[in-house]
């Protein structure tokens, strides 16, 4: 067999080129079908009826009352489920409609189908339930007291996971200088614009096909099928149009309410959210409180770091032990610390849940332990930047878990190339308004404003860790159409608008040289791919598709020494024909392949994980390490406590470009995400319940709002990884949300130890 | 739900009789929001968008007069000269789509206290023009607003137009929003000054159950101004400062989603002092001369 790293062949489109992505220019023209676009003529529309309450018993339902609505066709609660009443991402806790309690405001307890949506709607709200209201904890340290209520007896107390970390010997360890802070991370939403949505249709077979937006097909599969007490290949998932996931479409929100009412009525049933129901249809961001301690020679070398958080994981666990995972193993950011001493819990309140949003734990740890590096940096009297690259990691380094970093982590690198642009023009005299904090609002004309710079670097686990069995599954196949050769790539993973279709053409066309190529729509018929989330879909499903096509590029050339009766060693794939340097061309691929066509399934795995010890925290946990900085200029109107970001500088390394457009495509969009929790995106809840749900008062950046972006990318190639590629999705994400705090920092003198910051912080009106 | 579409202003407000309980709708850019999250379900919806006497204006010397259907985006285009500080307030309102739709008229409609246009109004003492089958009426500005999303408007009337006396001196209006576009006001401010008579006017929005006025600052101010409108140099920064305590202190603001009323209250102090410094800077200019 020849060697798996020939390349085959030179056609356009390849890895390391920006193809056309195919739903480009349908989505700006509008005409993208979106999960909330599906339609059959007789299908049915299903509402969900949630809980007003935090946290209340439930004593009764009566649905007669929604049963006599004409139109109306099902009226399910709890008792109506087929299977086990009990889902969960990693840990089985959540009622797929609650039966004896509820533990969060918007919490489902009754779906309904009719002929028309707002009739559905209007019976949902004639369904009498009788509550007892009980007093909802909702702080998470009280949660954590001995006395505190239990929310999930069987669990045994509101700590969803304690993740303690030991490294060196922090408790005798000492320093010149000494910094502690205290930080709160408000709870940020996804805010995707395409809500929760999907269609259920009954297939003849007694199955159902579910066609939705999703992030992972097989896990809601899974779900899907306990739920409904029915073997997972009767249900059958196809992936709708997704319009944006950020992690919030992880955890299952419409898909078991539309089956069981498309199995009880025998019909097609739509749900579609609308943007009210999604803020309580899928979990958020984890609030959290972060306490550190940061001990530095006076020279600026950490000697070490003890930090305490607590993420509030809300009513039901979710990912909330994952994120807990992430957010203590990566708790000291990307510098090199000898003692280390972490403790990170995740706990259960009858807060809105939590789980996964873009970086996933190392969001809430770096705004910590970055406000930290400048706070000690202003302590030792030196540049922040400076500060930061004296204790950056380098291959080779030692995290806090004892894992040695094994490929580039170029984190000072990246540092000095945001610190070494040129910093953008000074405020014009006469600026535009757009230009000026408060934009056309017209509040200052550049009274009370001042600038300010800051600087931030995050780190981020590639791919899913702690030992779990993270793959992809891939079905390449290579045949000729009309004697042109074409190929086929079918995997489940979720296209979600990072461009995974695109880039899963691209390799096809690097490793089998041939131009046309298919990329099948994704769905269960066709092992998993693993979720669209933790950066990890060109890793992984990329490493899948690599394999896959190598497997059929080397059957076919074994098909073709055989045909062509000539030596297989010295054979290539190459634009389209079969070559050798002995003979030239021997034969189109297209000829070669007549009606026959090559098929090959692969299930790829990247490199094994390893728990982490659950006293010390030690342990070889995650797969690879993916670094961003940036760098943020602000202008702060220091009397109103309004912020034009000026410019935002990012450095990162993705170790190998698949597609430099998406790349950078991430970045500016995963920096917007940052500048949001920076700013201005927070849920804000009060006593359980959310008091902002709506795009009115749920504020996310606009083009006045994001600036223009300046952008280094490097290609440090990763040895253990398809192409040298490191994930790109969630680093940038991370590191502009302490850069934008530092700068506004910068800029007032304040301390600003609480995000979203807020106008109050800035002018003291708290 | 009833969709009634008049075709003239007489066949709107028969419509409006008939149906006293039809929400009229000219943009959608408020009504749509709230029947879409299901706040409101009218029994009928009277469209107004056909009704070519609400969406014209006239204008002469002293008065524009600005159907109740005309949009921002005509507001901000056509009359930045004439009615200056309305123009500013309309280039706050959202996106430029919803400036596109969204009027005025719509604006008093709901009656909200954050409505961006409301301030502008209060500070030109503008009118709002009511009919209805009974008959017409005008109703000065600041009677117009009777508490948070209440208006004076009886069931059968509808808000025909608003007039806006043309400027005579400078105006402004500033926003505070937790984001550089698209969005609802903070609290907000509007100041025109008028020297022909030596008055002042003001407007406070999102800072009270209604657009308000600042008296005591306007009066303040007017006879600070006394004198001064001959020999305008720079007014001096305690008068500034007094003049914006007397419009944070003019505000009853409450503590919510959008920000602490101690915020409201030092914001409109400081958009109070800015706009008054800029408007003042505009009249020293000499184009307000008579």
């Amino acid at each position: 067999m020849t060697s798996t790293e020939q390349r085959s062949g030179t056609v356009a489109g390849g890895v390391g080129e920006s193809p056309t992505r195919p739903d480009g220019v349908v989505k700006v023209r509008g005409e993208f079908a979106y999960s909330s676009d599906l339609w059959r003529e007789d299908m049915l529309w299903g509402a969900t009826l949630r809980t007003p309450h935090p946290y209340a018993r439930i004593r009764s339902i009566d649905i007669s009352e929604a049963l006599k609505l004409p139109g109306v066709k099902a009226v399910l609660t709890h008792e109506d489920v087929p299977g086990e009443n009990i889902y969960g991402l990693e840990h089985p806790d959540q009622p797929v409609l609650a039966a004896e309690v509820v533990r969060y405001q918007g919490e489902p307890v009754a779906i309904v189908a009719a002929d028309h949506p707002e009739t559905a709607r209007r019976a949902a709200a004639r369904i009498d339930i009788d509550y007892e209201v009980l007093e909802p904890v909702v702080d998470s340290e009280a949660a954590m007291a001995p006395d505190a209520t239990v929310l999930h007896p069987d669990h045994g107390s509101n700590v969803v996971r304690h993740v303690p970390i030991q490294h060196g010997d922090p408790d005798s360890a000492t320093a010149d200088v000494v910094v502690t802070g205290e930080y709160e991370v408000g709870m940020q939403d996804q805010a995707f614009l395409g809500p929760e949505s999907g269609l259920a249709v009954p297939a003849e077979d007694g199955g159902i096909d579910l066609y939705v937006a999703t992030q992972w097909l097989h896990v809601d599969q899974k779900q899907v099928a306990v739920a409904l007490g029915m073997p997972v290949d009767k249900i059958r998932l196809h992936l709708a149009g997704v319009g944006g996931a950020f992690g919030a479409r992880e955890d299952l929100s419409m898909q078991v309410h539309a089956c069981m009412l498309a199995q009880y009525t025998g019909k097609p049933v739509k749900i579609v959210y609308g943007r009210e129901e999604s803020f309580f249809g899928h979990v958020h961001r984890h609030p959290a409180r972060l306490r550190y301690e940061h001990g530095a020679t006076k020279d600026g070398k950490l000697v070490y770091v003890k930090t305490r958080m607590v993420l509030d994981g809300g009513a039901y666990a979710s990912t909330t032990a994952a994120v807990a995972g992430n957010a203590a193993t990566l708790g000291v950011g990307p510098y090199v610390v000898p003692n280390v001493r972490i403790d990170c819990y995740g706990v259960y309140t009858n807060n809105p849940p939590c789980g996964a949003m873009r970086g996933f734990g190392a969001v809430q740890a770096c705004f910590g332990y970055e406000s930290q590096m400048d706070k000690l940096a202003a302590a030792l009297g030196m540049d922040p930047v400076e500060l930061r690259v004296r204790n950056a990691i380098d291959e080779g380094a030692v995290m806090p878990t004892g894992q040695v970093v094994d490929s580039p982590a170029p984190a000072a690198r990246l540092l000095e190339l945001v610190r070494d642009r040129p910093l953008p023009a000074e405020r014009a005299a006469e600026a535009d308004l757009r230009d000026l904090p408060g934009g056309v609002s017209n509040t200052t004309h550049g009274e009370g404003v001042r600038r300010g710079v800051g600087y931030a670097i995050g780190i981020k686990n590639v791919g899913f860790s702690e030992g779990f069995d993270d793959y992809s599954t891939a079905r390449v196949r290579l045949l000729a159409v009309d004697g042109e050769p074409l190929v086929s790539v079918h995997t489940a993973a979720a296209e979600v608008g990072q461009g995974l279709v695109t880039l899963q053409a691209q390799i096809a066309r690097t490793e089998l040289g041939v131009a046309q190529v298919s990329v099948e729509q994704a769905d269960t018929s066709v092992g998993s791919a693993g979720s669209s989330s933790a950066s990890r879909q060109s890793y992984v499903t990329g490493g899948a598709v690599r394999e896959a096509c190598r497997q059929v590029r080397d059957a076919v050339l074994d098909l073709a020494a055989q045909r062509l009766d000539v030596a297989r060693a010295g054979l290539e794939l190459s634009g389209g024909k079969i070559a050798s340097a002995e003979h030239g061309v021997l034969v189109e691929l297209g000829e070669l392949l007549g009606s026959t066509s090559i098929e090959r399934i692969v299930e790829w795995r990247h490199r094994p994980t390893h728990p982490l010890d659950p006293v010390t925290g030690q342990g070889n946990a995650h797969v690879q390490y993916a670094l961003a900085a940036h760098r943020a200029v602000v202008d702060v109107d220091v009397d109103l406590g309004l912020i034009k970001v000026v410019e935002l500088a990012c450095a990162q390394d993705v170790g190998k470009a698949i597609n430099p457009d998406a790349v950078l495509g991430q970045i500016h969009g995963g920096t917007a995400q940052g500048l949001g929790l920076a700013i201005m995106e927070e849920i804000q809840v009060s006593g359980g319940v959310v008091r902002n749900p709506s795009f009115t008062d749920y504020l996310i950046p606009t083009i006045l709002d994001m600036p223009p972006m300046a952008v280094d990318v490097l290609e440090l190639a990763d040895p253990h990884a398809p192409y040298g590629l490191r994930g790109v999705g969630e680093p940038p994400t991370i590191s502009s949300t302490p850069a934008v705090v530092a700068a506004i920092r910068a800029a007032t003198g304040r301390a600003l130890t609480r995000i979203p910051v807020r106008p109050e912080h800035i002018t003291s009106t708290d | 739900m009833d969709f009634l579409r008049p075709t003239t202003l007489a066949e709107a407000l028969r419509a409006k009789a008939d149906n006293p309980d039809a929400v009229p709708i000219a943009g959608g850019t408020d009504v749509m929001v709230e029947l879409n999250f299901d706040k409101r379900r009218p029994k009928a919806l009277l469209d107004l968008n056909q009704v070519p006497e609400l969406a014209t204006w006239t204008e002469d010397d002293e008065t524009l007069v600005l159907g109740a259907s005309v949009p921002y985006a005509t507001i901000i285009r056509r009359f930045a000269d004439i009615a200056p500080g309305l123009a500013m307030a309309s280039r706050t309102v959202g996106s430029p789509q919803i400036r596109n739709r969204g009027t005025v008229g719509g604006n008093l409609g709901s009656a909200s206290p954050a409505g961006d246009a409301h301030p502008a109004l209060l500070a030109v003492n503008a009118t709002v023009d009511l009919a209805s089958v009974r008959g017409s009426r005008s109703v000065g500005i600041h009677e117009f607003f009777t508490g948070p999303k209440r208006s004076v408007l009886e069931p059968d009337e509808l808000i025909v137009a608003v007039r806006v006396p043309v400027a005579t001196g400078p105006q402004q209006f500033a926003k505070v929003g937790t984001r550089n576009a698209m969005v609802i006001a903070v609290c907000s401010f509007g100041v025109a000054l008028h020297p022909k008579t030596g008055s002042v006017g003001t407007g406070i929005g999102s800072a009270g159950p209604t657009p308000l006025r600042a008296e005591d600052a306007q009066l303040y101010l007017a006879a600070e101004l006394e004198g001064r409108w001959n020999d305008p140099k720079p007014l001096p920064d305690n008068v500034l400062r007094e003049f914006g305590q007397l419009v944070g202190a003019a505000a009853s603001p409450i503590d919510d989603v959008r920000g602490t009323a101690d915020y409201r209250r030092h914001a409109l102090s400081v958009l109070a002092r800015r706009t008054l410094a800029w408007a003042w800077q505009d009249y020293s200019s000499g184009r307000w001369a008579a």
